[in-house]
């Protein structure tokens, strides 16, 4: 049995503390009026930072996101704008808990899937990584209610992340007028607790048949948990592609991608895989998890160059598609992320492809704990910029960066997801040793 | 040099396995190894060199994709620059994007060609070459082992015997005879 060290939960309770204090900063220093608002703006401006010089590309962002409510202003544009850069600005470190709570959570549910995967293939490389996955998971549950708890109080106006909640804002829009059906709160919410619902379940009935087939003398808890999980595979696939149109496609409402599903997906799952190998690596290092050896770091190695690859790939195909029809009303997305946040639009290609691509390209660098931790730390910086581009645009506009209630948002997820990962490890034995297949993963060599 | 060999036929890969670092441990050379499909770790088992055609493959592809730059540049801009869909192509950089499944698909063709190429010219093999398998049988099902005799036969003959092999012969030098 595993022990949670105290040096660990050490750690993740400060990462959670600082981590929490940023957050509270990031919500005193919102501005509670116009005025402060503009006062902050200004002081950005008089300082002469890139924040001013994006201020002056204003009307860009305007046109986006949440310009719409401003259209019919017309005469009173600088009072709506200033109307505008307040909402943004009291946005902001509700973007930033929203930003740091899914990608958290967007990590167990990745890892759920890549465990349904190997169940439901019935991969004879995995078992001995199985509690480790499943360690992962348990996070499932209480990040999913965080981010369901958010998203509820954006519903009841706590918050403006989607414009489309307002009523005086579709009022005045006959495109979110028209998606009304499916664009409710209740409904919306209702999407939500069903799906987290189902996942949970699944992860739960696993789990339970995972932890029975230790004791058992025969099979039949593995061909159970074999059926649950191609049975989920179904069930996911189609309900994380509306959770990504309903959780972060909606804060644009204007803006669609039909292959958004897919691309949030593969976003979630090279970073799942990436934990994987992080926390088997640690555990390794720390002398559990004996049975691992450098073959299933390499197997963890491929899919992390693998899925880095693919997800640039669905990247792409969404970027090049709506670059070269240059409709304007699909091309404003990807304008506002060239223009006003080029640095992590940019920087996030470098590093979810570029750098994987050349570190874990050589077939004897996957077999290396140094090289994996390495492309492995900025494989999960790399995607929460992924998020982050996805999120900050639409909600915050132009007055983004990353700062205090930013970091301290990341921070804080961090601490949680590393408390409830390690106290999960320590429920059950690493090893799950009455898996049918776990004698091949023991002796698996590449 | 002895130009005699024997030959011991397996019927499964994991004996093969087996068989091999048997065989090496004693000491014996193990000339080719006949196999109807590839066989993971047998070159580790043998001991041969690492292959180095991961790194002609990535030499290739960035041929590859240097030659796709050039080649799109120079259609697309210098020598015939047309407005497509309201984007006109005066500029490489401006209009990359669209370049870019022509460079991902000229990498891939010069890596995957060149890679084959290279593998026939370093295992000396070209279209209608006689085949050197010595027994057919290794097109089909079975795996089949060459070492080098050097007036040994019995005791060769049964240490490949007691590792599994379910034929062992000795076959007529077919250059001399």
């Amino acid at each position: 049995m595993y022990t949670f060290p105290n040096k660990l939960k050490v750690l993740a309770l400060s990462f959670m503390l600082i981590g929490l204090a940023g957050l509270i900063y990031g919500f005193m220093s919102a501005p509670k009026t116009i005025e402060e608002s503009k006062a902050i703006v200004a002081a950005a401006a008089h300082h002469g930072d890139g924040h001013g010089d994006a201020h002056a590309a204003a009307p860009v962002a305007h046109t986006e996101g949440h310009g719409q409510e401003h259209a019919s202003a017309g005469e009173h544009h600088d009072a709506a704008h200033d109307e505008h850069v307040f909402h943004q600005l009291s946005n902001k470190p509700w973007a930033a808990l929203y930003v740091a709570a899914f990608f958290f959570f967007m990590i167990a549910l990745g890892t759920l899937a890549f465990y349904a995967i190997q169940r439901a293939a019935q991969a004879g490389w995995s078992p001995v990584l199985f509690r480790v996955m499943e360690g992962i998971t348990a996070y499932l549950l209480p990040g999913g209610l965080i981010v369901i708890a958010i998203l509820a109080a954006s519903g009841l106006h706590f918050n403006h992340l989607f414009i489309w909640m307002d009523p005086e804002v579709v009022a005045h829009d006959k495109l979110i007028a028209g998606k009304t059906g499916f664009l409710n709160v209740p409904f919306f919410l209702a999407r939500a607790v069903i799906f987290l619902g189902g996942w949970t379940a699944y992860r739960f009935i696993s789990r339970k048949y995972s932890l029975a087939q230790d004791e058992a003398n025969d099979d039949s808890n593995h061909v159970k948990n074999f059926r649950w999980s191609a049975g989920f595979l179904v069930f996911f696939i189609v309900t994380e592609s509306i959770m990504s149109w309903d959780w972060i496609m909606s804060i644009d409402p204007h803006w669609f991608s039909t292959l958004f599903g897919w691309y949030v997906f593969a976003s979630m799952f090279v970073t799942g895989i990436t934990v994987i190998a992080l926390i088997t690596i640690y555990l390794k290092s720390n002398g559990y998890l004996e049975k691992v050896n450098d073959s299933h770091i390499h197997d963890l190695g491929k899919f992390m160059f693998g899925v880095s690859v693919f997800w640039t790939y669905l990247w792409f195909s969404q970027f090049m598609l709506i670059w070269y029809s240059n409709i304007p009303e699909e091309v404003t997305y990807f304008i506002t992320r060239i223009e006003d946040y080029n640095i992590t639009f940019f920087g996030m290609i470098a590093m979810n492809f570029l750098f994987p691509l050349l570190i874990l390209m050589n077939s004897d660098y996957k077999r290396t704990n140094y090289f994996i931790v390495m492309a492995g730390i900025v494989i999960v910086l790399g995607h929460y910029l992924d998020v982050f581009n996805m999120i900050m645009p639409s909600a915050v506009g132009d007055q983004w960066f990353i700062g205090v209630p930013e970091i301290g948002g990341f921070l804080f997820f961090m601490g949680l997801f590393l408390y409830i990962v390690f106290t999960a490890l320590t429920k059950a034995p690493l090893h799950a040793k009455g898996d049918p297949y776990m004698g091949e993963s023991e002796r698996f060599h590449y | 040099m002895s130009n005699q060999v024997i030959h011991a036929l397996y019927d499964d890969d994991d004996t093969l396995l087996s068989a091999v670092k048997e065989v090496r441990a004693q000491k014996h050379h193990i000339e080719e190894i006949y196999t109807p499909f590839p066989v993971h770790g047998l070159d580790k088992a043998m001991g041969l060199e690492e292959t180095r055609i991961a790194i002609m493959a990535f030499i290739y592809g960035c041929i590859g994709f240097s030659v796709a730059v050039l080649m799109i540049n120079y259609i697309m801009i210098v020598d015939w620059p047309q407005n497509i869909g309201g984007k006109p192509s005066f500029s490489f950089l401006e209009n990359m994007p669209a370049f870019v499944p022509v460079m991902f698909e000229m990498t891939v063709f010069f890596a995957a060609h060149l890679m084959v190429i290279t593998f026939y010219l370093r295992s000396r093999l070209w279209p209608f070459k006689a085949a050197e398998n010595p027994n057919p049988l290794t097109t089909d099902d079975k795996f089949l082992m060459e070492i080098a005799l050097h007036n040994n036969a019995e005791e060769l003959t049964a240490l490949l015997k007691k590792t599994g092999a379910i034929d062992v012969s000795i076959p007529e030098n077919k250059e001399e005879a």
